[in-house]
This record gives structure tokens, C-alpha cells and sequence, in this order.
């Protein structure tokens, strides 16, 4: 058992996310079948397989906006249960990037990410206003900070949610289908900018289609179908080499 | 030759930006594309001029042109040799005047009554103005200073030397604008309590939130003043039963609350699952998600329904009359029975001056929830 209070001792754990024997059920319907992932710190970590196949509800599990039947999931030290307090903790240390952005629409893009800071960090609103509109610089679109979401490009509120997220200062990022929304104009400048956070070392978790992105920057990719983790393998192999039949099934379709 | 030339198109010069023409330009561009487009536009315009014509001549007579402005008794509104048809006794209205804002709150207290219309009307214009100076400070003065305010103002405070003035005697304006108020200002936080209780995933709650709105619904307003009225007394020793004034107030609120609750869940129902899981991914627990990023975008979208209930409940306040309550339309009623007023036209003025505060009060809500809806949508799209 791992204490829940463990990362505060300042010595974080080396194991960023651990899943053992996860399954869930929605329904009859078998969505995750066993599953076991050790995530180490720092780790790049590119999911791909077809739609359905349990991705997003897998990395859905890792900050509990889904909850399973049985099995494990530790995460920085802390392992989720039904406790509230558990699951905020988790939350305010993992940060997620959605497929449809989910900006708050009602609020400008500086309030979007100085909302979390100010109401659960607890952070004065200069602060946080700071800390926004350093990490919005990041993103490269500080001069909207004004602006409500509605106004901005799909690819510039996916570049926004990312802030938004990067504002907790998480130690771990999701990412769930980040590009798959966008008009394919707009991808690479989100991939950029997710290229330049994983540079920095952050453990990224990444739900994506984008082979090429899985190619530069992922430490090892996983292939999931059917609710199971088919395949895990370093990038190199899995592309040249794929093991199952059906992890090269797939590649033969995204890659043609 | 000429196939090749069309399938590879290239334009060499950018079209020009032209101006609109001239037909859809000025008054005349107007009224042709508004009042004139078609055969039909042109008969409905027609028809519609000459109802004007027929109707508005006549009203303007009775009520403002041949109206009796002033007057002691019914002489001044009765029909006389050089007005064989008289107008609107609008004398009765201003010699009863006090009684219809009143009722038989007492003359030398009245005082008290003006002050509490003043405190209510900085308090709504303090939070209504949206860039008013500290609205926080207004909110807090709004629901917590005025209502202490108003009822030690109203109902009395000995210790300050405001003498006790039992509810019976309220009456008139006071009345409906404190049912009204009340009900208003006690049922949206009602009512969006229970409609987050109504969506709960815990049982318990839902289940009471459930039969709760069911209940309140499924039954009249006046069930529910009756009950709370004449019902609650054979229950409760009569001593311990509050003040009948109260108890209405607390059955209109109740019974207001149960509509806000429905208004209110149909606008949690339009936000995405998205913007709920987005705010929980960030860390927020259920009421700072709740209180920052889902009932500010319900509530906006849900802004006509609640306006539209709490114009629903505003005139609704004149069933409280059924439980003995002398609230504006009643006095009006009581009035024009008094047989030094007994003229043809008397009622017809008492009830005109009753729909013209009414319309007065539910328009103004009506224009100023549209203001804030067209400013709020401007301000999202900058």
C-alpha cells in the first residue's frame, strides 16, 4: 500500500502512474480488460488503436473522470479511490487536454487559466495573472489574453487549454486526442507546441493518431484494441517492427 | 477549346467590393422590405393601419381626452349634458390613491413604508446596473442588510422606537412588491438548490428534490395558500402559527422555487459534459465547479425563463387576496365598491390603473432581461 501523503516528502516517487489488473465495464460491455501500465517520470507515452478500443477511458481512469470495477491505479504515490480528497489530489497534480478544448466560454482566456490557480491553488490573482500570461507566452498567444474563447481558432483554444492545464504546474499531463478536432491546417502548431513540453521533461500521457509526433518524441508506444494493451513497444521497433497482427493491421491503415 | 477554358479557371483580377444596391437603402428601402414585399405584407399592412385607426382614436378619448382628473366624489365622473359619455374617472384613482399603495398601513407610519421603497429601489438598482460600483457590496447589502432593514422598517422594532404594525393592516403596492420580492428573491436560490439536488447521484437527496418540485407543481398556488392559511391554524396552536402575511410568503416562495427548479435544471441540462469534466480535471470540488463554471453559463442561458417565471410569479401574487390579504388588485377591488364612487366607469378606471402597474412592472423586467442578455452575448463574442 502506498501512502497517499507520500509525494509531499519532497522525494517524488520514480513511478509516475501505476495500473494494475484494471478492468470496467460499461454496462455488459467490457471496455477495459486487464490492464497493467507502469508509467516512469518523465515518460513519453503515445496510445494509439482504433476508436473504441479504450483509450480515452484509460487515460480517463488516471485522473478518475471514469471509475472501474476493479483493479488499481496509483498515481504520484497516491492511490485513487472513492475518496473525494484522494481524487482532488490527483487532479490538481495531473493536467488534461481534451479533444473539444472545453474552454469555459463564459470567461476571457486569461480567467480560463487563472481560474484553477486562484480557486484551488489558493494563489493571489496577481499571481496567477502572472503565471498565466507567462505560460500563455509559452503557447505563443499571450496578445489574447483579453479575448473570450469563442473568438479564437480551434488551434489557438487547443494551445489555450494546454495553459490552462500548465497553470496547475502538474507534474503529469493527459492528453486525449488533443488534434483530432482541429482543421488540419491547425494540427502542427498544437504538435508543436506539445513537442516543446515534452522536451521540458514532463511526464505526457497522449491519446493520438499522430504517428509522426509518436515517432519524434515518444520514449514508447502502446497499441490498444478491444479494451487490452495489444502491444507496447519503443517507437524505432514499433514502427519498423510490429509484433502483432494486429497492431500492423492498423499502422498499414493510419500510416498508408 | 472552349471546355478546356471553363474547367481551368483562373482569376487575374480581384473582384470588387460593391456597395449594396440601391433598392434596400433608406426609409424607403425600408418600409418597402418591411411593410410592402408582397401581396400579402401589403393586405397585412392595410388591415393592421386600420386597426390602428379604428382603435386607438376611441381609447385616447376615454382615457386621457374626456377623462375626469379631479374630483371629491362621483359628480366629477358621472355624465353630464356637455359629456353625454364621460372618460375615465381617473379623480377616484387619485383620492384613493394612498389607500391603493398603502392599505390601512397607519397614516403617521407611512413614512416607514416610502423608506423601505427607497432602500429596495437603491438595493435593485445598485445590482441591476451591471457596471455599477462594488456590486459585491451591493449583493451584500441586497440580502442580507435589506431584509433585516425592511423588516424591522415594516412590521416594527420597539427597541428603536418603530412601533408594532401587525401585518393585517399592510396592504396595497407594499404588499405585492414584498410578496413579490420575497418570492423572487427567496426562489432562485430555492430553486437552483434543488434543481442540483434533482440532478444528485445521491438518492436520498434526489428522491426528496423529486417529490418536492412534483408536489409543488402538480398543485394551484391558491392549495397552497389555503393550506398554509386556513389548513396550517388546525394543526398548530395558534400561537405558535406565524403570521398570516408569512405564511403566504413562505407558500409563494415554495411554490416558486419548484418552477425555478424545473427553469433551472433545463439550463444544467444544456452545458456540455465537457465543461463539467474540464473543471473536475482541473481540481475543483463539486460546489467551486458548480458556483464558477456551470451555473454562470446555466443561468445565462436559462435568463428569459427565469424572467419569464418571475413575471409569472409577480402577477400570481394577487391570488394571496383568496387567503384575506390586501395586496394591490384587492384594495383596488375594495375600493371601487365604495358607494360615494358608484359610477359606470369607475371599475373600468380601477381595473386600467391595475393592468397599467402591472404592465409597467413585468415590462420593465421583460426590457431589462433583454439588455442583459444582448450585453452578455456581445461581451462573449469580443
Amino acid at each position: 500500500m502506498v501512502e497517499p501523503n507520500a509525494p509531499q516528502d519532497g522525494v517524488r516517487a520514480e513511478t509516475a502512474v501505476e495500473i494494475v489488473g484494471l478492468h470496467k465495464w460499461y454496462g455488459d460491455f467490457h471496455v477495459l480488460r486487464d490492464i497493467n501500465l507502469t508509467v516512469m517520470r518523465g515518460e513519453r507515452i503515445v496510445i494509439c488503436g482504433p476508436s473504441g478500443g479504450g483509450k480515452s477511458t484509460l487515460l480517463r481512469c488516471i485522473n478518475h473522470l471514469e471509475d472501474w470495477q476493479r483493479g488499481r491505479v496509483v498515481v504520484d504515490g497516491i492511490e485513487l479511490t472513492d475518496d473525494p480528497k484522494h481524487i482532488v489530489a490527483v487532479r490538481r497534480d495531473v493536467g488534461m487536454v481534451f479533444q473539444q478544448f472545453n474552454l469555459f466560454p463564459h470567461l476571457t482566456v486569461l480567467e480560463n487559466c487563472t481560474l484553477a490557480p486562484i480557486w484551488v491553488r489558493r494563489m493571489p490573482k496577481k499571481d496567477a495573472e502572472e503565471l498565466a500570461m507567462r505560460y500563455l507566452a509559452r503557447v505563443k498567444i499571450p496578445e489574447q489574453a483579453q479575448k473570450y474563447p469563442a473568438r479564437l481558432s480551434g488551434g489557438q483554444q487547443q494551445r489555450v487549454a494546454i495553459a490552462r492545464a500548465l497553470c496547475m504546474s502538474p507534474s503529469i499531463m493527459l492528453f486525449d486526442e488533443p488534434t483530432s478536432a482541429l482543421d488540419p491546417e491547425m494540427v502542427k502548431e498544437v504538435l508543436d507546441t506539445m513537442v516543446e513540453l515534452a522536451n521540458d521533461g514532463i511526464t505526457m500521457l497522449v491519446v493520438s493518431h499522430e504517428m509522426g509526433f509518436a515517432r519524434q518524441v515518444a520514449d514508447r508506444v502502446i497499441f490498444m484494441d478491444e479494451g487490452q494493451i495489444v502491444e507496447i513497444n519503443e517507437p524505432k521497433a514499433f514502427f519498423a517492427q510490429p509484433q502483432h497482427e494486429r497492431t500492423r493491421l492498423f499502422l498499414q491503415q493510419v500510416l498508408r | 477549346m472552349a471546355a478546356t477554358a471553363e474547367r481551368n479557371y483562373l482569376r487575374t483580377a480581384p473582384a470588387e467590393r460593391l456597395p449594396s444596391p440601391a433598392e434596400r437603402a433608406g426609409m424607403f428601402g425600408w418600409l418597402r422590405e418591411n411593410l410592402f414585399s408582397s401581396r400579402g405584407d401589403i393586405a397585412l399592412t392595410l388591415i393592421c393601419i386600420l386597426f390602428i385607426v379604428w382603435a386607438v382614436p376611441p381609447l385616447l378619448r376615454f382615457f386621457l381626452l374626456d377623462a375626469a382628473w379631479s374630483g371629491n366624489d362621483r359628480e366629477a365622473c358621472l355624465a353630464s349634458p356637455q359629456l353625454p359619455e364621460p372618460g375615465a374617472c381617473w379623480a377616484f384613482v387619485r383620492v384613493w390613491f394612498s389607500y391603493f399603495v398603502y392599505g390601512f398601513y397607519p397614516l403617521f407610519e407611512r413614512w416607514r413604508v416610502d423608506l423601505f421603497f427607497v432602500a429596495l429601489a437603491v438595493g435593485i438598482g445598485w445590482l441591476a446596473w451591471l457596471s455599477a460600483p462594488r456590486r459585491d457590496l451591493g449583493a451584500v447589502y441586497f440580502f442580507i442588510v435589506l431584509p433585516a432593514l425592511s423588516c424591522a422598517l415594516l412590521s416594527g422594532a420597539p427597541r428603536l422606537g418603530l412601533i408594532d404594525i401587525p401585518t393585517a393592516l399592510w396592504g396595497g403596492v407594499l404588499v405585492t412588491i414584498v410578496v413579490a420580492t420575497v418570492g423572487i428573491v427567496a426562489s432562485l436560490p430555492l430553486g437552483i438548490l434543488l434543481a442540483l439536488a434533482r440532478r444528485s447521484e445521491l438518492p436520498v437527496v434526489k428522491f426528496i428534490a423529486v417529490t418536492f418540485i412534483e408536489f409543488v407543481r402538480g398543485v394551484p398556488l391558491i392549495t397552497v395558500l389555503f393550506m398554509a392559511s386556513v389548513m396550517l391554524p388546525l394543526f398548530v396552536p395558534e400561537r405558535l402559527s406565524p403570521d398570516k402575511l408569512l405564511r403566504a410568503l413562505i407558500g409563494v416562495a415554495l411554490f416558486a422555487s419548484a418552477y425555478m427548479a424545473e427553469v433551472v435544471r433545463g439550463g444544467l441540462a444544456a452545458i456540455p459534459r465537457g465543461q463539467y469534466e474540464a473543471a473536475q480535471a482541473l481540481g475543483l470540488p463539486y460546489w467551486r465547479m458548480m458556483a464558477l463554471v456551470i451555473l454562470p453559463q446555466a443561468l445565462r442561458v436559462t435568463l428569459p425563463n427565469i424572467v419569464n417565471t418571475f413575471i409569472g410569479l409577480f402577477k400570481d401574487t394577487t391570488l394571496v387576496f383568496i387567503v384575506g390579504i390586501f395586496d394591490f388588485l384587492r384594495t383596488i377591488e375594495a375600493a371601487r365598491a365604495d358607494p360615494r364612487w358608484a359610477t359606470p366607469v369607475t371599475s373600468v378606471t380601477g381595473y386600467a390603473f391595475a393592468a397599467l402597474f402591472y404592465f409597467i412592472c413585468c415590462y420593465g423586467m421583460s426590457r431589462y432581461a433583454r439588455n442583459v442578455e444582448t450585453r452578455l452575448a456581445r461581451a462573449h463574442r469580443r
